[in-house]
């Protein structure tokens, strides 16, 4: 038999085998690689861009009072911004939020340093593209770059962001969960960080 | 147990973390000065202050006061207090009276952090104490007469 084989032929399998090429089984068996890319990175954006656009994120990137709830209705009471984005004396906002967390009890939810987004993270009305490109300008975002963006909003990042997941009752958490979200993240990173037009 | 430091006193109080201020207050500690309004934060009648500072207290949990200075209506002194409650009597401002412990602490913090307000400024800071007799025409004029007693 090996004799009908020309030798040119022995020398490409031989060839293939050195290379790591031996078929289709052992291929499947390597750990799939993440996506990198710009396309990659804009299809990532689009499920990033529903998490910001959600009530638990954006109701508190407003211009200069609160959203409040899943129905966005304007903050009970009424309060508004003042000069450091914790309101104004006798209404600031940990007078009812609590920095240890939710209180069970009244429903009023809690988080370390509870705030308005500041007046450079307005993301209210942005269309996708244009809150991609808010995000990911260090003039806006508190001079993050796309790597910060994700430490950020990471497990050992802003543990205001983290209350997103776990809101208390009563409010929709996060329609995806958190490492979910820090793998879209790290997606649209490596892509560059494309925004759509 | 949880020491709360209240009107220069401390008080061990069996208490879990998560329970609200104003329960330790009046349940525990029968000091019932401090009202129950909503339990949600929602109208200002539980105000308190927090080491100087405005808070609701059906809503701030008792685990995260430890170490903090705790005033309430009953022992809230000083110059600033002193003419908040003289303006209220001046101008007979209450009425049924059970929001009235809420409003004059949170006078009492807007004062202190702005000694000229405007009206402007006295509804974004008072907006949160709600007066179901709707005595705030009143209670505007006496932050303004305990502003011009402070000068």
């Amino acid at each position: 038999m090996m004799s009908r084989i020309p030798l040119k032929g022995w020398l490409l399998v031989l060839g293939l085998l050195a290379v790591g090429w031996v078929g289709p089984g052992l291929t499947q068996s390597t750990p799939p690689q993440p996506a990198n890319g710009p396309s990659a990175g804009l299809a990532a954006w689009d499920g990033i861009a529903k998490v910001l656009q959600h009530p638990r994120c954006l109701n508190c990137h407003q211009v200069d009072t609160p959203l409040q709830g899943d129905s966005r209705r304007p903050h009970i009471p009424n309060v508004v911004r003042g000069t450091d984005n914790h309101g104004v004396v006798g209404m600031r906002c940990s007078n009812c939020h609590n920095e240890t967390g939710n209180n069970p009890t009244s429903g009023v939810p809690g988080a370390p340093h509870w705030q308005l987004a500041p007046t450079s993270m307005q993301w209210q009305g942005l269309s996708s593209g244009d809150l991609c490109r808010a995000l990911k300008d260090p003039e806006r975002n508190g001079k993050r770059s796309l790597d910060d963006l994700v430490h950020h909003m990471g497990l050992e990042g802003d543990p205001l962001v983290l209350w997103a997941w776990t809101p208390g009752a009563g409010r929709e958490a996060i329609p995806i969960s958190h490492p979910a979200f820090i793998d879209l993240l790290k997606t649209w990173a490596r892509g560059g960080g494309p925004c759509p037009q | 147990m949880v020491a709360l430091n209240i009107n220069g006193r401390v008080y061990d109080v069996d208490a879990d973390p998560e329970m609200p201020l104003l329960w330790a207050i009046r349940d525990r500690l029968n000091m019932t000065g401090t009202k129950f309004g909503c339990g949600r934060a929602l109208c200002g009648a539980c105000t308190v202050h927090i080491d100087g500072e405005a808070a609701r207290s059906c809503s701030i949990m008792v685990g995260t006061v430890a170490g903090k200075q705790i005033t309430t209506i009953e022992g809230v002194t000083g110059k600033v207090a002193d003419a908040v409650r003289g303006a209220w009597q001046k101008l007979d401002v209450v009425q049924c009276g059970y929001c009235q412990s809420g409003q004059i602490m949170n006078a009492i913090t807007l004062l202190s952090g702005n000694s000229k307000p405007t009206d402007a400024d006295i509804d974004l800071s008072m907006e949160g104490n709600i007066c179901r007799c709707g005595t705030y025409v009143r209670i505007r004029a006496a932050i303004h007469e305990a502003a011009k007693a402070l000068t």
